[in-house]
């Protein structure tokens, strides 16, 4: 059984019930506890000191910069502050766990009660609780790779790494949804700069919990959690395979046992991971070598004032533009995108007809030479396009004439006027001049001519065509349409 | 020269009547003489090392450079302290060779004032005990009565303070572990405010109760050390920062103006009528001082032991987790995959006391337990801060014994854990609350130490230490020396 066939499966009797925890790396310089570095790539057991080591004797201490970004992320979601949040060890016994315990935040996590809204596939806003946010540190990696047979490295270079965990509650209804939800999760921390949340490279980790109950019925089913999905496609195509599997199983009469069940890409289905995890006793209990913050009102507010316009706030302010929801949302998406469209309307650039020189016009042309917004390469700065927008509004040249201008203001890097003045693209609006090459066009096409009069008024395109190819473009076409019927009609 | 205090080898120093080599000398040939009968150290460094810093020190001097406090002291530090150079085990053999890549925060600091380190000290198991016979290397023995124990966990530091082996030694207090073997070896010893020094470097046991103290020859030499090693330190959290006093300077030697409680919790029954005695003169010379002393309450220490022996195994199972064999220590032969070394290496690798705790405090953890023991714990340990808050709002100190009986016999209460861990219970209370306490010794019964208790404010160590140096100028049993003073070489 497919994922999509799986969906039908569900559709209509079943109601899917999906809750997300998600797991983003902080993009901070340092790790959670120490000063080590976070970046990625380093040889192994290079980015590592007493502290993420876990040497007798060494001492965590927490990092500021990754409290104001967790901090940040909670505002952003609406959360309600702890400011008295505190740190816990989770116990358990692991190689890539050097301290035998992980320090997290279970009691008094720093955020509770957030809320992400989204819209959905089918246009409608949905709005999903967060249950809480809590802040922790990474744990190193054990590897197979490149070691003497059947031994296994640990590199501890991402051990202390700083995480937050954000738990929504389960209410996402359709495995859609929950990829949308984590798209605009992602959006949303993009905008608060806290973490590139990049799932490929596991800057961003997706566990799901899914149960199916009779559509109508208020009770919950058996939770069983997802683990192991690696890109926003793969969370909606395993929870499609999930929830079908358990359809199924439901419509045999089955019981659906609570287990953890691992995702395999290349197979397309969900696995029994039979794992002694749910066995575990994490032990909890408050870290004592850390006392409880105290996150000043001060420190929360002032955090809270550095936080930029986010998403849904933009979203509201493009659509009193008069942008269309596509627009505003793939403006949205993309945050240098949109701040470059910012720019452009600074710049005096109009709203409609900016985004459509933008996400068309240069974004196309970007695309197609892989140059991302933000590179330095893209040598068309949102002044210089606003400009460009403002000439074709002004009439003083076509948006046809536009598009060369763009080319060669991409390939040069002049402004549009430089361009526009060089090669002498300015819209011809002299009546005069027009007419001349309106008469000669119909002189030079008397069976079109004759066509038009004779009612196949698609011939008036083709003549149209002509009078631009005779002025090099830069004739203004509603005056050459308005002359050309005109000297049709007398003729 | 191997029995002055530091503060006399400090005068005879900047006097230039004797060589930081001398004393050095002085104090190695009584290592060579006494340390066979003691077995104080488990680590000493080569002599030539020793002395090469002790010349360092003289070098300084004849440079005209300022004489520190301690420079030229020649210091014992306890085997839980972080020392590169040499070995940290903490007297287990699961560090067996184990060679710190950094030095403990108090190490840097002693060692940076130009103190000569001569060599790390023998303790209980990971600090837990009470006799330093829960030693991998073997016990210590009691100066005064080679057949007696010195007392733990810090016995070997106290060990070599009174028998002239070392000028003063640091040791670490969770339970008692400094004050004490302090008071079983006739020298004076302080546990500091928990936070007044960092505990960077200090293998942990219990680190919401460990602090890191001196053992001395007399209580001016406690002030020193203590304004050497107090002070914050980025690197512990839980360190307070914040300015200092000058300790020496509190020094006084009257008790005028001051008023002293003596809880009769600390006085009943369990507590050997000769101790009681002891104290009680002590507690009258306090008074002829010029104190104001009364008697009074803390009903809730009688739960202390109980919520001790909850919390300190409960942060110990967790803080012992790291040794896995993985990163350093012990790796227990045999190969196969994770948890077999895991298990082996920790069967190995620790004593039965060190187990016995780990179990308690895993079980005490332990979902369906926790509540019912840690839980109960936690909120006896707060009922008992209230206590002790509420009793030195009106008392500028507290007076008791240090411990209930002197320095009982080798392998007398080891088949017993219940019967050693109550020679812990007059001090443990004092590291539930993270007060200061300094013991200094107040009598002898039938030639052995007794230790007065003296607990004070939070991070006013000045007052217990002027109340400690007026009742040791008062009293003067500083001139009494151990028998074994008597053997190997005199100065
Ligand atoms: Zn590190």
């Amino acid at each position: 059984m497919s994922a999509g066939e799986g969906a039908a499966a569900v559709a209509g009797r079943y109601e899917t019930v999906i809750g997300l925890e998600v797991h983003v790396e902080l993009a901070t310089k340092s790790k959670m506890f120490c000063g080590c570095p976070t970046d990625f790539g380093a040889p192994p057991n290079t980015q590592v000191c007493p502290v993420c080591l876990a040497l007798p004797g060494a001492l965590p201490v927490p990092n500021e910069q990754a409290i104001t970004y967790a901090l940040r992320a909670s505002l952003s979601l609406e959360c309600r502050i702890d400011p008295g949040c505190r740190w816990d060890r989770k116990n358990y016994h692991y190689p890539d766990l050097p301290k035998g315990y992980q320090i997290t935040q279970y009691a008094r996590p720093l955020a509770r009660e957030g809320c992400l809204r989204f819209t959905a596939a089918d246009g409608q806003e949905r709005s999903v609780r967060i249950r809480r946010l809590h802040m922790e540190e990474d744990t190193g990696k054990s590897t197979h790779e490149g070691m003497p047979g059947g031994t296994t490295g640990v590199d501890l270079n991402r051990a202390g790494v700083p995480l937050i965990e954000i738990v929504s509650e389960p209410d996402l209804r359709s495995p859609e949804d929950a990829r949308l939800y984590l798209q605009a999760l992602r959006t949303l921390l993009l905008y608060t700069g806290v973490s590139d949340v990049r799932m490929e490279e596991g800057s961003l980790r997706c566990d799901a919990n899914v149960s199916l109950r009779p559509e109508g019925s208020e009770e919950f089913g058996a939770l069983v959690e997802v683990k192991n999905m690696n890109s926003f496609r793969s969370v909606q195509r395993a929870l499609e395979y999930e929830a079908a599997r358990q359809a199924a199983a439901l419509d045999a009469g089955e019981r659906i046992v609570r287990e953890t069940r691992h995702w395999d890409e290349r197979r397309g289905i969900t696995f029994s991971s039979r794992s002694k995890e749910e066995a575990h006793d994490y032990r909890y209990f408050p870290e004592p070598d850390l006392g409880p913050s105290a996150l000043s009102e001060g420190f929360i507010e002032a955090v809270r004032a550095g936080l930029p316009e986010l998403p849904a706030a933009r979203l509201a302010r493009y659509a009193a533009l008069g942008l269309t929801p596509y627009d505003a949302g793939v403006l949205v998406a993309d945050p240098p995108l949109a701040d470059y469209f910012d720019r452009m309307l600074a710049a005096g650039a109009a709203p409609r007809e900016g985004v459509a020189l933008l996400t068309v016009e240069l974004l196309g042309r970007l695309n197609a030479a892989g140059v991302a917004i933000s590179d330095p390469r893209c040598r068309v700065r949102p002044e210089q396009l606003a400009d460009l927008q403002r000439l074709v509004g002004a009439g003083t040249i076509s948006g046809k004439v536009a598009k060369t201008v763009l080319e060669e203001m991409l390939a040069s890097g002049e402004d549009a006027q430089t361009v526009v003045a060089r090669q002498g693209l300015q819209q011809i609006s002299d009546t005069g001049a027009i007419a001349k090459a309106v008469a000669e066009a119909v002189a030079a096409h008397p069976q079109s001519a004759a066509d038009y009069r004779a009612g196949k008024r698609q011939a008036l395109g083709f003549l149209v065509g002509q009078v631009m190819k005779a002025t090099r473009g830069k004739a203004n076409p509603s005056l050459v349409n308005q002359l050309l019927e005109d000297a049709l009609r007398e003729g | 020269m191997w029995d002055w205090p530091a503060h006399r080898i400090h005068r005879a120093l900047a006097a230039g009547e004797v060589s930081a080599v001398e004393v050095a000398t002085a104090v190695l040939d009584r290592c060579d003489a006494a340390e066979g009968l003691i077995g104080a150290y488990v680590h000493r460094r080569e002599r030539a090392e020793v002395l090469a810093d002790a010349a360092a020190v003289d070098e300084a001097l004849r440079r005209r450079e300022p004489l520190q406090p301690l420079g030229g002291v020649p210091v014992a530090i306890k085997d839980n302290l972080s020392t590169t150079g040499m070995p940290t085990t903490c007297g287990s053999r699961i560090l067996a060779g184990y060679v710190p890549p950094y030095d403990a925060a108090v190490v840097e600091r002693l060692v940076g004032q130009g103190a000569v380190a001569l060599g790390k000290t023998n303790m209980d198991e990971f600090a837990m005990g009470s006799s330093t016979e829960h030693s991998a290397t073997g016990p210590t023995r009691n100066p005064w009565d080679l057949e007696r124990v010195p007392g733990g966990s810090s016995g070997g530091s106290a060990a070599a303070v009174a028998a002239g082996t070392a000028t003063l030694a640091l040791g670490s207090d969770t339970g008692g572990s400094i004050r004490q073997p302090a008071a079983f070896c006739g020298v004076v010893g302080l546990k500091p405010t928990y936070g007044r020094v960092s505990r960077y470097g200090l293998v942990a046991y219990a680190s919401s109760l460990d602090q890191v103290g001196p053992l001395c020859r007399d209580v001016r030499d406690a002030a020193l050390v203590l304004g050497a090693i107090a002070g914050g330190d980025r690197r512990d959290a839980t360190a307070h920062p914040g300015a200092l006093p000058d300790y020496e300077s509190a020094l006084r030697p009257d008790c005028r103006g001051l008023r002293l409680g003596v809880p009769r919790e600390f006085l009943a029954e369990g507590v050997a009528p000769e101790v009681r005695a002891a104290v009680a003169a002590a507690v009258d010379l306090l008074g002829e001082l010029g104190a104001e002393v009364e008697e009074c309450s803390l009903p809730t220490v009688s739960y202390a032991l109980d919520a001790y022996y909850v919390i300190a195994p409960a942060e110990a199972s967790s803080n012992l987790a790291r040794y896995d064999g993985v990163r350093y220590g012990l790796r227990a032969g045999g190969g196969g995959d994770y948890a077999g070394v895991f298990a082996r290496t920790r069967g190995e690798g620790f004593g039965p006391e060190v187990r016995r705790r780990i179990m308690l405090g895993t079980y005490a953890l332990s979902a369906g337990y926790y509540d019912q023991y840690y839980g109960k714990a936690q909120r006896a340990r707060t009922l008992l801060c209230r206590e002790f808050d509420a009793a030195l709002a009106r008392y500028d100190a507290l007076v008791t014994p240090t411990t209930p009986t002197p320095a009982f016999g080798l392998r007398e209460k080891t088949a017993d854990p219940l019967q050693m861990y109550m020679s812990d219970v007059c001090t443990v209370p004092v590291n539930l609350v993270g007060l200061p306490a300094l013991s200094l010794p107040c009598g002898f019964v039938s030639g052995l130490p007794v230790g007065l208790q003296l607990i004070g404010r939070a991070f006013d160590e000045e007052t217990v230490l002027r109340i400690g140096y007026a009742y040791e100028q008062a009293a003067d049993l500083g001139r009494r020396r151990p028998p074994v003073a008597a053997m190997g070489a005199g100065a």
